[in-house]
C-alpha cells in the first residue's frame, strides 16, 4: 500500500511537472511568438566583427547595429550630432570641444564616458584614411571631463566633421576605452557598442548567422530618422540576419514569406517576385555605386596619358551600365569622378569620356606607340557585377584594335594580382573594373582611388598638381572656394586620366509588405523598421 | 583483429600526415591574400602588409608550416583568419547540421535504394528493371543543384510542403528539425540512390544465379524470404561496401546541398573558407574530412567480418 501510495504521488507529481512544463513552453513558444522578428539575408557573410580592422561593408553594417557614433550624415549628406550633444570650435578654429548626450551608456550598462570616445577615435585614426588625414593635423585630444573631450589642431581645416561623421568604412564607431585601446592590427574580440542593438554573441554562427536584440537602455534622438542621423528608433525585437549564398532560393523564401527581406537581391531574379503583391522592390541607396576603369600607369602603352586618354574615347558608358543592371532607370552615365548628385559633383574637362567615339580612340592609342602587344584584363568571374565590366572591357579594346588577354580568376586572386608592379606579361596588368560606393568616393579626401603618386591605390598614378590641390582642398574652409578646388582637381584627374569613371548605379533591396519605414541610405538600417 | 584494428588506426597518421603537407603546399602557393580581403578595398598597401604581418602570413612557407603542424600536434587547429575564433570551435557550431543532413541522408538512399536494386534484380529485364535502372541513371546523371532546385520548386514554392531554405536545430524540436532535412535530404539522397541502387542489382543478380539460390526456390520458399534471409544476406559486402563509399562521397555533396539550401554546416563552411583563403580553417576541414574518410573505410572493413563469418583479418 505504501509502494502504492509512494508510486501514485509520484505519477501525480510526474503529471504535475509535466504540465507545468508543457504550459511553460506553450506559454514560452506564444512568447517567442509575439515577438517581432525581422529575418533578412544581408549583403554578405559576415565573420569579422570590427569595423575598424576591416573595411568591409558587412562588418560596417553589422556595426551600425551595435555602435553609435559621434556625428552621422543626414539624408543631405550634412553631418548631424548624433552622440554629441553640442559642440564648440574656438575663434580661431583651432580647437574643438563636444559635449556627449546625457544617458549614454553601453551594452554592459556602463555609462558612455569622453575617455572611451578619445581611445576610439585615435584606434579609427590610425586606419582609416580620412582619419589618417585628419590626424596630421591633430595637436592634441584629451578628454576634458566625464562628458567632454577636446580636440586641438596644428592648423584649420575644413573636414573635422566630415571625418567624424563619414558614413564609408572605416566609420568612427565609438567603442568602450578597453576595446579601442586594441592594436588596430588586432581584431577585437569583445562586441559591446552603445547603438540601438545588442550582438547576441551565442548565437553568432561566422559567416552564416547573426542575430541582435533590441536594446532597451538606448535613449534615441528626438529628431527623426534621416539617412545615419536622428533617432535610432527600434520598433522590433530582434533582427535574425542569415547569409544565403544562393540567391534563387534566397527569392523564393521571400516570396514564400520564410524571409521579411534581402539587402541585395539577384537584379535578373526579381522579375520572378516582381509581380508578387506580398514583395515591394526598390532602390535603397539614395546616391549607389560608381563604376569605373583602373589602369596601371606603370607599364605600356598606358604609361603614357595620350594611350590613356585614347581609352576615354573608346568607352560608351551605358555599355558597360547596360551589362551589369537591367533596368535603365537605375542607372546614369556620369563623368564626375567624385559621382553625380553629391555636394562635389564636377563634370569638367569630360570632353572625350562623353564623346564616344572608337575610330579616334583606335588612332590616339597607335600615335601612343601601341606596339600591338597584349593587354591584360583582369577578370573577377566571382563577381556578378564585375565579371560583365571586364567583358566589356575587353570588346572595348578589342574595338580600339588593340590584343586582349582577359584573364578570368576569383576575386580573391584579383586583390593579390592588382598589387604587383610587375609587367603585364609576368604576374602584372593592365586594366581591371571595380567599384565603390559614392558615399565612399564623394570628396577627394575620401576618394582612395584617384589618390595620387605617395598615396596612390593601385594602377599607381602620379600628377603632383592633384597631390597640391587635395590638400589645398583639405585645408580650405569655405565652401566656394572649395567647390573651385573640386572643379580643378575634376579638370586635373580627367587630363591625366587617373583612372576612368564607367557611371553610376543603385542596388535595390526586396522586403515583404509587413515592414514599413525603411530609411534610405547607403547601409541598411534596422531602426525605424515597423513589422505589421 | 584487435590487432588489425590498431594497425589500421595508427596507419591512418602518415595518412595525415601527407594530407596536412599536401593540403598546405597547395593552399600557400594558389594565388589569393587574405589580407587584402581584410584590409579592404581602401587600404594602403603598406596597411595591408601590416595585416600580414600581424597574422604572421609574411613569414617564409617552412616556418608557416612549421607553426602549424606544432599548434596540430597538440590538438590545436589554429585560429580562423577572418572570424579570429579557434577552428575547433568552427567545426563545433557548424558539426550537427552536418552531421543531421548526412545520416538523414543516408537513411533515405538506403531505405529506397536496396529496396529498388532487389526488386530490379528480382524482376530483370522486365519493365519494371528497366524502369527502376533509367531513373538510377538519370538520378546520378542530374547535378545536385538541378535536382535541388527541382525539388524546391515542387515542394516548397508551389505545394509548400517543405520550407524552402534553412536548418532547425534538434533542440529546438524533432519535427521542425526532420523538416528542414527532407528537401537537403532527397536532393543529395537522389544522386547516391542511384549508384547504390544499381550495385545491389548487379550484386544480387549475382548471388540469384548460385546453386543455392535455385535449391532454396525448389524447396518452395516465397519471394520474401528468398531475397532477403538467402539472397540479400550473401549480397551485403558490395553494397555495404558502396554504401560506405557513397556515405564518404556525401562528405563532397554537402558542399553543395548546403549551399542551396543554407545549411550551416561544414560544407559552408569550406566553401566561404576557400573564397576568402581562410587557410586555417580549409586546412582544419580537410583534415578532419580526410580522418572521417579513412576512419570509415575502416568501419567498413569490420563490417565485412560481421558480414560474412569467412573473412578473417
Amino acid at each position: 500500500m505504501h509502494w502504492g501510495g509512494s508510486y501514485f504521488a509520484t505519477r501525480h507529481w510526474r503529471i504535475a511537472v509535466l504540465a507545468a512544463a508543457g504550459l511553460a513552453a506553450i506559454t514560452g513558444g506564444a512568447a517567442e511568438a509575439q515577438k517581432k522578428v525581422i529575418r533578412s539575408v544581408p549583403i554578405g557573410s559576415l565573420k569579422i566583427v570590427d569595423p575598424i580592422w576591416t573595411t568591409a561593408y558587412i562588418t560596417r553594417n553589422h556595426a551600425y547595429m551595435v555602435w553609435d557614433t559621434l556625428f552621422a550624415l543626414d539624408a543631405n549628406n550634412v553631418p548631424q550630432p548624433q552622440m554629441v550633444d553640442s559642440w564648440t570650435v574656438s575663434d580661431d578654429k583651432l580647437t574643438y570641444t563636444f559635449k556627449l548626450r546625457n544617458g549614454l551608456k553601453w551594452h554592459d550598462d556602463a555609462p558612455v564616458r569622453a575617455a572611451d570616445c578619445v581611445a576610439s577615435l585615435k584606434r579609427w585614426a590610425a586606419k582609416d584614411g580620412m582619419g589618417r588625414a585628419l590626424w596630421e593635423f591633430v595637436a592634441s585630444i584629451e578628454a576634458v571631463d566625464a562628458a567632454s573631450f577636446k580636440l586641438a589642431l596644428k592648423q584649420p581645416v575644413g573636414f573635422v566633421l566630415d571625418a567624424l561623421g563619414k558614413i564609408d568604412s572605416n566609420v568612427p564607431f565609438m567603442m568602450p576605452e578597453r576595446i579601442a585601446n586594441t592594436d588596430p592590427n588586432t581584431q577585437i574580440t569583445e562586441v559591446i557598442g552603445s547603438g540601438p542593438f545588442r550582438f547576441i554573441k551565442e548565437e553568432f554562427v561566422p559567416g552564416s548567422k547573426v542575430v541582435y536584440e533590441k536594446f532597451e537602455g538606448y535613449v534615441p534622438r528626438q529628431e527623426p530618422a534621416s539617412q545615419a542621423a536622428g533617432g535610432k528608433v527600434v520598433k522590433v525585437d530582434r533582427v535574425e540576419s542569415t547569409y544565403l549564398p544562393d540567391a534563387a532560393v534566397a527569392t523564393g523564401a521571400l516570396a514564400k514569406g520564410e524571409l521579411d527581406l534581402l539587402e541585395s537581391p539577384s537584379d535578373d531574379l526579381m522579375r520572378t517576385v516582381e509581380k508578387n503583391p506580398n514583395v515591394v522592390i526598390e532602390p535603397n541607396d539614395p546616391l549607389g555605386y560608381q563604376l569605373f576603369l583602373v589602369i596601371n600607369h606603370l607599364h605600356p602603352p598606358f604609361d603614357k596619358k595620350e594611350a590613356r586618354q585614347a581609352l576615354m574615347w573608346g568607352i560608351k558608358q551605358t555599355d558597360y551600365l547596360a551589362a551589369i543592371i537591367s533596368d535603365p532607370k537605375r542607372y546614369q552615365a556620369c563623368v564626375a569622378v567624385f559621382g553625380c548628385g553629391g555636394t562635389n559633383e564636377s563634370r569638367l574637362g569630360a570632353e572625350a569620356l562623353s564623346g564616344f567615339d572608337p575610330a579616334k580612340a583606335k588612332a590616339m592609342l597607335t600615335v601612343a606607340g601601341y606596339d600591338g602587344r597584349s593587354l591584360v584584363v583582369m577578370d573577377p568571374a566571382d563577381n556578378t557585377i564585375l565579371h560583365p565590366a571586364a567583358l566589356v572591357t575587353a570588346q572595348m579594346l578589342r574595338r580600339m584594335g588593340a590584343t586582349v588577354d582577359l584573364q578570368a580568376m576569383d576575386w580573391s586572386t584579383l586583390t593579390q594580382r592588382r598589387a604587383s608592379k610587375d609587367p603585364p606579361g609576368q604576374v602584372g596588368w593592365n586594366l581591371f573594373v571595380t567599384n565603390a560606393t559614392l558615399t565612399g568616393i564623394g570628396n577627394p579626401l575620401l576618394h582612395t582611388y584617384i589618390k595620387n603618386c605617395e598615396q596612390a591605390w593601385y594602377g599607381w598614378p602620379c600628377d603632383k598638381k592633384i597631390v597640391d590641390l587635395t590638400r589645398q582642398w583639405a585645408l580650405e574652409t569655405d565652401s566656394a572656394k572649395r567647390k573651385a578646388i573640386t572643379d580643378q582637381l575634376q579638370q586635373a584627374h580627367m587630363e591625366n586620366v587617373s583612372y576612368i569613371p564607367l557611371g553610376q548605379y543603385r542596388s535595390i533591396i526586396a522586403y515583404r509588405k509587413e515592414l514599413t519605414g525603411l530609411i534610405r541610405a547607403p547601409s541598411l538600417f534596422y531602426w525605424n523598421i515597423e513589422k505589421r | 583483429m584487435y590487432g588489425y584494428v590498431a594497425r589500421r588506426i595508427l596507419a591512418t597518421l602518415p595518412v595525415l600526415g601527407i594530407v596536412a603537407v599536401v593540403v598546405f603546399a597547395i593552399l600557400h602557393l594558389s594565388p589569393g591574400d587574405p589580407a587584402a580581403l581584410i584590409a579592404g578595398d581602401q587600404a594602403t598597401p603598406q596597411q595591408i602588409a601590416e595585416v600580414r604581418n600581424k597574422l604572421g602570413l609574411d613569414r617564409p612557407l617552412y616556418q608557416q608550416f612549421a607553426v602549424w603542424l606544432s599548434s596540430l600536434a597538440s590538438g590545436d587547429l589554429g585560429v580562423s583568419i577572418f572570424s579570429n575564433q579557434p577552428v575547433t570551435r568552427l567545426l563545433a557550431q557548424r558539426m550537427e547540421p552536418t552531421i543531421s543532413l548526412t545520416i538523414t541522408t543516408t537513411i533515405v538512399m538506403v531505405l529506397l535504394a536496396v529496396p529498388i536494386g532487389v526488386i530490379a534484380a528480382w524482376r530483370a529485364d522486365t519493365w519494371i528493371d528497366h524502369a527502376v535502372m533509367s531513373l538510377a541513371v538519370l538520378g546520378f546523371s542530374l547535378p545536385i543543384f538541378v535536382v535541388a532546385y527541382l525539388l524546391i520548386y515542387g515542394l516548397a514554392m508551389t505545394w509548400d510542403v517543405f520550407p524552402v531554405q534553412g536548418y532547425t536545430p534538434l533542440r529546438e524540436g524533432i519535427g521542425a528539425w526532420a523538416n528542414h532535412l527532407v528537401l537537403p535530404s532527397l536532393t543529395l539522397g537522389l544522386s547516391f540512390m542511384a549508384l547504390i541502387a544499381r550495385i545491389t542489382r548487379a550484386s544480387m543478380l549475382e548471388v540469384l544465379s548460385q546453386d543455392y539460390i535455385r535449391t532454396a526456390r525448389s524447396k518452395g520458399l516465397g519471394p520474401r524470404q528468398l531475397l532477403i534471409d538467402h539472397a540479400l544476406a550473401n549480397a551485403a559486402v558490395p553494397i555495404v561496401t558502396i554504401i560506405g563509399v557513397g556515405v564518404a562521397l556525401l562528405l563532397g555533396g554537402v558542399v553543395v546541398t548546403e549551399s542551396v539550401f543554407a545549411i550551416p554546416g561544414i560544407g559552408r563552411l569550406v566553401v566561404d573558407a576557400i573564397l576568402t583563403r581562410d587557410y586555417p580553417v580549409i586546412q582544419g576541414v580537410l583534415l578532419i574530412f580526410s580522418g572521417v574518410y579513412v576512419l570509415l573505410n575502416l568501419m567498413i572493413d569490420l563490417l565485412y567480418v560481421v558480414l560474412d563469418p569467412r573473412i578473417r583479418y
